[in-house]
């Protein structure tokens, strides 16, 4: 194998797991390490910076952080990112004075469809550097779906206020009750640049016998969950099925578990395990006495008259075919019928562009989806750009800031008479943590601690009222005991050829047997030579060039603890451990910024 | 040193010796040796051997002297027996644990301070009796708790770290072991695990006295240019006779070498020894022959490594004493004390 370029900006961020796999890419272990200091204000504005929402997300994020994160890999499970996110938003001062000032006008207009994250997002990033930012929604207040799906047992009303409010007081212009029913007719308008954020507003439907019959008791899960969430609905029938696997089935589940019923039930047409809900929000589920009944197919609404009694199921089991796929067939057993008063529908979301006139230059692919590239976000319309749910469907908030974000960019760009896909590279910073000769300026002695458990609301009191949140979030001492079983990944293992003299101190010390000094060969039979297993071929190899002795040095990055001990027990220094830092690149930050970095 | 422990994690991938222990499981306490130290590898040497071997930690007694060698025992075998002696005198307390408990695996771990001056009568006779143990010097040529002065390993002529020149004779304790009779005789390099590692493992399978002088380099004050004991120095003048296989178990062997490369020997616990020949007129089971080779070599400045001498057939003190199968710890006071008739027949014998 060739020398690894370790100057490659790459190269060390996919060592960081959770950063790379975060589609904000968060300085995860960065603001992690900033919470065990205490420093919560600043943990918060790293995270506000990249996500915009760290309340939000503290609270609701689908986290694909935690499957990546290495812990996960040297014991049973990763570090709580997400909960500690909110404990940043939890224990941190005011932080209004850190946050950007509202600037000079540049003449600049964009309006924004929609007013959820996505829209809020490169509000975030445009209004600052001087656009005017106009933002139009049918709804009475800011937060898009973040308000109107997530309960509020999940997530209060408080806390969308106060981060949607740090981005609408840069001076952006609400339009709230104001919903978009004509591109043409906005337009028309002359904004210098649209950006549609608008979402997946609609709820898939589930057309089977008895639907039209049983109208008034079957209800569509996001129409249901915003009508609940805006007071309209406050009551449902004692015995309620949820049809559907996804978070939105498991939000219906628990909010109509406050809301009157006694008896509710998901019903899934897949296998447990396969269900699209996150395993938490399943278990949370599951913890409110709602059974999670699989492998049935609904296959028609029972109705006396027009009043809803119960729905009839199919039975049916998985079958794999050659290649592996799933397929539901009839298990042969007898159809299933479960009595109920209400149905609630959450098997899918579509996108819905009804308001987008044919000839208004934006293009349209077989799937009625627009045609946006997925690096800029610009549709056939050079003035037109689409993020979140509304680009590429339902996703999570985190994917639609992450595009707000790149939108962001491009918007800038375009209206600096700029070419908008040539992107700017992102800032990194790599500096060396020793102190002393023992000393690194990171925790590096490893927490054999296990995952703590988020304390929750008492059952009794969670499921009385609909506003109250039923999870309380770590306290300060289980944030910190939480904090320590964080790996420091960014804080990187730097080797120098030059001063090895091959004594193996490295080898020796190794927790993980992740060092080999080897003969080079190519990669797929360095693999097989080193001096443990290599199971993950998708970690990279850190490979040195020649040494004296003509060999290699070969480090698997798989399950290295970053403790430091090889840089420790190197008699020359030719290990260090040294923190790398990247920043994605935002609308305004083209240019390298000596900015201050908070550790 | 290090302040931190170890930390507890380990590969998941890690595989299992047949008493279901990784390697990791063989280790002791964090070394407090300086960074790079060549004592380190030969600790990890020791682990990597004993976990192949699947020895039952509970089985082995280190046993040491004084000295940055002598430290080392700390940080291998945490759950073993261990005794650090008196200065040099490891020798000694090792003859006596084997006399009085023969089941257990001896370790002696010493250094060139140890064993080539102030332990070096002990070292004599222990080798001498044919004690069954592994006697390991981790020869670094200087005396490094007390800033690096030259031990008597130190080759005559080499340079200290200040630039003084050695001008005494120095002790090659392979050749000292060679002339006492010794069974096993091997020498290594703390550099060069896959020679080091086999030939441990062979010793402790060795029932008699095995002798193993490791060199492994000072960092911190023999690890120069003019130094003898370095690691480039031995790396360029290291000069192997044969490379080890320890083949564990009663497995047939199958290994794929060219006719007449390979040697294999049986050792007294099954195991067997398949050593791969580099120097192609080297004979193992010849002393005389061994003795020779090395002192021609030692004037051409080159460092023999490799097993020197091996004597299948040896024999070790218990049997010269022809002593009881039974631990002498473990006998019962109806084995000590048989009684009058006993003792009156026993006199009766003398008369």
């Amino acid at each position: 194998m060739k020398p690894t370029d370790i100057a490659a900006p790459d190269y060390f961020h996919k060592v960081v797991d959770c950063q790379w796999a975060c589609p904000a890419h968060t300085p995860v272990p960065e603001y992690i390490r900033l919470i065990a200091q205490g420093r919560y204000s600043d943990a918060y504005m790293i995270n506000w910076k990249s996500n915009v929402f760290p309340g939000i997300l503290g609270r609701t994020c689908d986290r694909p952080c935690e499957p990546a994160c290495r812990r996960g890999r040297v014991e049973e499970t990763p570090v709580a990112i997400c909960r500690l996110k909110r404990v940043a938003a939890d224990f941190k001062d005011d932080i209004t004075h850190r946050l950007p000032r509202p600037s000079a006008k540049n003449g600049k207009r964009v309006a924004f469809v929609g007013g959820g994250p996505a829209s809020l997002t490169v509000a975030r990033d445009l209004a600052p550097l001087g656009y005017n930012c106009t933002v139009f929604d049918g709804d009475p207040e800011a937060g898009g779906m973040m308000r109107t799906q997530i309960p509020k047992f999940r997530l209060p009303n408080s806390v969308i206020d106060e981060e949607t409010g740090y981005i609408l007081n840069l001076g952006v212009d609400f339009k709230s009750g104001h919903r978009i029913e004509s591109m043409k007719a906005l337009l028309a308008e002359k904004y210098d640049a649209i950006f549609v954020g608008s979402g997946a507003p609609r709820g898939r439907e589930l057309d089977i016998p008895g639907r039209k019959e049983a109208a008034a008791h079957v209800h569509i899960g996001i129409d249901w969950l915003s009508s609940v969430s805006f007071g309209h609905t406050d009551k449902i029938g004692k015995r309620v099925i949820v049809l559907g696997g996804g978070n939105t089935a498991m939000d219906c589940c628990r909010t109509a578990r406050r809301l009157g019923g006694e008896d509710v039930k998901v019903v899934v047409r897949s296998g447990f395990e396969e269900m699209k809900a996150s395993p938490w929000e399943k278990e949370d589920a599951l913890h409110e006495d709602i059974p999670i009944l699989n492998f049935l197919v609904p296959v028609s609404f029972i109705h006396d008259n027009g009043k809803l009694t119960g729905v009839t199921f199919q039975k049916v089991k998985a079958e794999y075919d050659a290649k592996g796929r799933r397929n539901l067939v009839p298990s042969g057993e007898p159809d299933q019928t479960i009595e109920c008063d209400d149905v609630l529908v959450a098997v899918g979301q579509e996108n819905a562009f009804p308001w987008i006139e044919q000839d208004c230059g934006i293009e349209f692919d077989e799937w009625h989806m627009p045609k946006v590239d997925p690096k800029t976000f610009v549709s056939t319309n050079p003035k037109v750009f689409f993020g979140g749910d509304a680009a590429f469907g339902p996703k999570n908030i985190i994917w639609a800031v992450a595009q707000g974000h790149d939108a962001a960019l491009s918007i800038h760009k375009l209206l600096s008479g700029e070419d908008i896909t040539e992107r700017p590279l992102p800032e990194v910073h790599v500096s060396s943590q020793k102190m002393g000769i023992h000393e690194w300026s990171y925790d590096n002695d490893i927490s054999n601690d296990k995952r703590f458990k988020v304390p929750h609301r008492d059952k009794v009191i969670a499921l009385k009222d609909i506003r109250t949140e039923v999870e309380l979030g770590y306290d300060v001492k289980l944030a910190l005991g939480e904090a320590h079983r964080c790996l420091n990944c960014d804080v990187q293992t730097v080797f120098s050829t030059s001063l090895c003299i091959e004594c193996d101190a490295c080898v020796d010390i190794c927790p993980m047997d992740c060092i080999t000094f080897t003969e080079n060969g190519e990669e797929t039979d360095l693999r097989q030579r080193l001096k443990a297993p290599s199971p993950h071929p998708d970690q990279d190899l850190y490979v040195s060039s020649d040494l004296k002795t003509g060999r290699v040095m070969v480090k698997d990055e798989d399950v290295c603890l970053h403790c430091g001990l090889c840089a420790e027990r190197c008699p020359t220094g030719a290990w260090d451990m040294q923190k790398y830092l990247i920043e994605m690149t935002q609308a305004g930050s083209a240019c390298p910024t000596k900015s201050r970095s908070a550790a | 040193m290090t302040y931190i422990a170890k930390p507890k994690f380990q590969h998941p991938g890690l595989k299992k010796n047949e008493l279901g222990y990784t390697h990791r499981d063989y280790e002791g306490k964090v070394s407090t040796l300086c960074a790079g130290c060549g004592h380190d590898s030969i600790t990890a040497s020791i682990i990597e051997a004993c976990y192949e071997l699947s020895i039952e930690p509970h089985r082995v007694a280190k046993i040491s002297g004084i000295g940055c060698s002598s430290k080392t025992p700390d940080y291998f075998l945490g759950n073993s027996h261990g005794f650090n002696s008196v200065h040099g005198r490891m020798p000694s307390v090792l003859t006596g644990a084997n006399l009085a408990n023969r089941d257990l695996i001896y370790l002696g771990v010493s250094g060139d301070g140890d064993s080539a001056s102030i332990g070096f009568g002990q070292f004599a006779h222990s080798i001498r009796r044919g004690v069954n143990m592994t006697y390991i010097v981790e020869n670094n040529g200087v005396y490094g708790l007390t800033k690096g002065q030259f031990s008597a390993t130190a080759d005559r002529g080499s340079k200290s770290k200040k630039g003084v020149t050695n001008t005494d004779n120095a002790i090659d304790l392979v050749a000292i072991a060679l002339q006492l009779g010794a069974t096993f005789v091997a020498r290594s390099f703390s550099g060069d695990k896959t020679q080091l590692v086999p030939l441990i493992a062979a010793a402790i399978g060795h029932k008699g006295a095995s002798f193993i002088d490791v060199i492994s380099p000072c960092i911190a004050f023999n690890n120069h240019a003019g130094s003898t004991k370095s690691f480039d120095y031995v790396r360029e003048h290291n000069d192997a006779v044969n490379r080890l296989d320890v083949l564990v178990g009663r497995d047939p062997i199958a290994v794929d070498y060219a006719p007449g490369t390979v040697q294999v020997v049986e050792q007294h616990d099954g195991s067997k020894i398949a050593l791969r020949k580099i120097d192609a007129d080297y004979d193992p089971h010849d002393r005389l022959g061994a003795q020779t080779f090395l002192a021609r070599h030692a004037a051409k400045g080159q460092i023999v490594t490799g097993l020197l001498y091996v004597d299948p057939d040896a024999e070790d003190l218990h049997s010269h004493l022809n002593t009881v199968e039974t631990p002498l710890n473990t006998l019962e006071a109806d084995a000590l004390c048989p009684g009058s008739a006993v003792l009156d027949k026993f006199n009766a014998s003398l008369r």
